[in-house]
């Protein structure tokens, strides 16, 4: 890699006694597995590319207690929230963006209500607005004309009503934007939300990863972008199911424009 | 004995009407069993939903078949009961169509009933066709079967023998008036009555008013009937639908409730000052349960929700669990929900207005940990439903329950969550790796 990341945090700001223009929620999916790590990096060099001014806050952030708190543990995920909101008011934060719609709805939604208030965005929200002012430029070359349909996580599109960042991002690349059978406001679950990732399925006679990418195949994509760690890995579990990872990608909307962007 | 029609007719009805209060006050005492919550806030958001929701059937039309079907029949039904006042005040002061003093505008009235009941018959034939003949898969789950079943089809009947009786009655009214009947005043316009009226060109005029009177009674008596049916079926929709939309979540949806009791729990362990020691206060109420495992748990308006389900099956047919073959039906949720929830009433009832523990429970008895934990929280059920029930509240009461009253979480979920407490990931990694993926190419 030519670059190196520029990954500052937010001890180094509060060091040095400046602010960053918003602080990168990285989340435990962004920070440790191995597939949505590759997410957190491209969403980096974006911000990197653009000289967003941001922070991470590295060793101090944790657990937002979603899983905790759709799993029915509430006092978990309140001892979770408490202690995240003291760290980020600690730090007198305005402005919150991250690439996990868990992280986002939680801290967007249930924070509050406990202390946290902040602007908090979804990193295709955050992109979308870079594009808007012209902090990015993006030359869909490499994407142009591919069929790409957007899987919508249930965190952000039903719980938060954002459908339209993420097409608007992939129509940006000039790429062919074809909906699945179920999308938007009925756009079928991956199969990971409320804590459904961290167990065994109940006894069925599908996964719903497998019955959502049977959806995502029949829109005969060459892409299927998300816009969530849960839902990439679920997708991808799905495609390799169907033999078709040579054929098709799965690939987050930041790695989709990190890559025509050849960061 | 001049009057006796009209006594008979206001005896009928007064008995019709009072039955039908006596169980709305059992349903709204069942409904009150439920814990408060405030809903007083957002009073032009709240009205404006219902008027877009209930009235206005904006969630109907998403399935656009059904979605029509739907409109005929619920303007239909609001459009005739015009027709019923009519037929009350009839009935009550002995007179024939009160309203023909209307003239013109009376002729209107009559024509549209009379199309609109038409309409009713066809979109009510294609209704049970949908549920017998086509099998939509939605209608047919396991927690269909029986009485479920029969109510839907029972509905669809009464709705289709109302409405017969109906342009009967005016049929019979029209050729009563071509003929020349006394008290068959020529008034309003039949399109549809009068296509049916030559069936009885060779009828008695004595005869056809036997005919036309049996219609006009047993229309109304049916009326009286439908309305105390209600309480028993799932048809209550039709009047809970309003208050239930009103009522209905603000919030976006993936707003979870936080709880009160555990929040002043998590306070006072953080707080430095807190003695750790200290007696509780004389006066401490006692501690909240946490979560629901019996119908009382729940709020108040996840109860109304209950009553106000009509069984469609829109949301488990968008579940991901349930198009995937797992137990977890929302439909079944809800179901289950009013049917412990009457249980409940009946004790109550038995036991002049107490309830005696029956050793049952919502949880178990009614909704296995099975169905809770295929729940994916993706709010699929909240969206499909056309109405505002949010049967996803009542699956994270019960899950809340499961884990914090009886620490039934499923071992991998209970790995997850130690994790979380132990490193603040749901993972076995070590927090202070967090930024790792920095340094990594």
């Amino acid at each position: 890699m030519a670059n190196e990341l520029r990954v500052p945090t937010m001890a180094e700001f509060f060091a040095s006694g400046t602010m960053p223009e918003v602080l990168f929620w990285v989340g435990c999916a962004g920070s440790f597995d191995d597939r949505a790590k590759k997410i957190t990096k491209a969403f980096v060099k974006i911000l990197n590319k653009a000289n967003v001014s941001f922070a991470v806050l590295g060793t101090e952030e944790s657990c937002t207690g979603d899983p905790a708190k759709r799993a029915g543990n509430e006092f978990l995920f309140q001892m979770q929230a408490v202690t995240n909101i003291e760290v980020l008011n600690g730090y007198e934060i305005k402005k919150i963006v991250t690439a996990c719609p868990h992280c986002f709805n939680t801290i967007k939604n249930e924070y509050p209500g406990l202390g946290g208030t902040y602007e908090v965005v979804h990193h295709t929200q955050f992109l979308k607005q870079l594009l808007t002012e012209g902090r990015i430029s993006m030359e869909g070359g490499m994407f142009k004309g591919k069929r790409i349909t957007f899987h919508d996580p249930c965190y952000l599109g039903r719980a938060n009503d954002v459908y339209e960042a993420p097409r608007d991002l992939i129509r940006k690349l000039d790429a062919e934007l074809v909906e699945m059978k179920s999308c938007k406001q009925r756009g079928l679950c991956c199969g990971a939300g409320g804590a459904q990732m961290f167990k065994e399925p109940e006894k069925g006679d599908k996964d719903i990863n497998i019955e959502r990418t049977e959806q995502a195949l029949d829109a005969k994509p060459e892409i299927i972008a998300a816009g969530c760690p849960f839902c990439n890995t679920m997708m991808t579990d799905g495609v390799k199911n169907k033999e078709k990872e040579d054929s098709i990608a799965v690939m987050d909307i930041a790695e989709l424009i990190a890559t025509a962007e050849d960061l | 004995m001049q009057y006796l029609p009209n006594i008979l007719f206001v005896i009928l009805l007064l008995v019709g009407i009072g039955f039908f209060v006596k169980n709305i006050s059992k349903l709204k005492r069942n409904i009150f069993l439920g814990k408060d919550v405030s809903v007083s806030d957002n009073k032009a958001q709240r009205w404006t939903n219902m008027a877009k929701i209930a009235l206005g059937q904006t969630k109907m039309v998403v399935r656009p078949i059904a979605g029509a079907l739907h409109v005929i029949v619920y303007v239909g039904f609001v459009i005739i009961n015009i027709e019923v006042l009519e037929i009350i005040l009839d009935g009550i002061f002995g007179t024939h169509r009160l309203f023909s003093v209307l003239g013109p505008v009376y002729d209107v009235l009559i024509a549209s009933f009379e199309v609109l009941a038409l309409l009713v018959i066809i979109a009510v034939i294609a209704f049970w066709a949908r549920r017998n003949l086509i099998r939509l898969k939605r209608f047919i789950k396991p927690e269909m079967e029986g009485w479920p079943k029969q109510d839907g089809n029972l509905i669809l009947y009464i709705e289709l023998v109302l409405m017969v009786l109906f342009l009967t009655m005016n049929a019979a009214d029209y050729q009563l008036q071509q003929m020349g009947a006394v008290h068959y005043v020529k008034a309003g316009a039949y399109p549809i009555g009068s296509i049916i009226a030559p069936l009885f060109e060779n009828i008695s005029m004595s005869t056809l008013i036997v005919v036309e009177r049996t219609a006009w009674w047993l229309h109304i008596a049916g009326i009286l009937f439908f309305l105390n049916y209600l309480y028993y079926s799932k048809h209550l929709h039709i009047l809970l639908a309003f208050p239930n939309t009103y009522y209905g979540r603000l919030m976006p949806k993936g707003q979870f409730k936080n709880l009160r009791s555990v929040t002043d729990e998590v306070r006072m362990m953080m707080d430095p000052d807190a003695d750790p020691y200290a007696e509780p206060a004389e006066d401490a109420a006692v501690p909240d349960k946490f979560g629901a495992s019996d119908v009382q748990d729940l709020s108040w308006v996840q109860l109304l929700n209950a009553y106000t389900c009509t069984e469609c099956g829109r949301c488990t047919d968008e579940c991901p669990a349930s198009q995937t073959g797992k137990k977890l039906s929302p439909r079944k949720i809800m179901m289950d929900t009013r049917d412990r929830l009457e249980e409940v009433g009946n004790i109550m009832d038995k036991n002049n207005g107490e309830f005696k523990d029956d050793g049952k429970q919502l949880l178990n008895d009614y909704i296995t940990p099975e169905e809770l934990w295929a729940c994916t929280t993706c709010n699929a059920c909240v969206e499909a439903c056309p109405v505002s029930i949010d049967p996803l509240s009542i699956i994270m009461d019960m899950r809340q329950y499961l884990v914090m009253e009886q620490s039934a979480a499923p071992t991998d979920l209970n790995n997850m969550m130690g994790n979380i407490e132990n490193n603040g990931a749901p993972w076995p990694f070590n927090q202070m790796d967090r930024l790792n993926w920095s340094k990594e190419s």
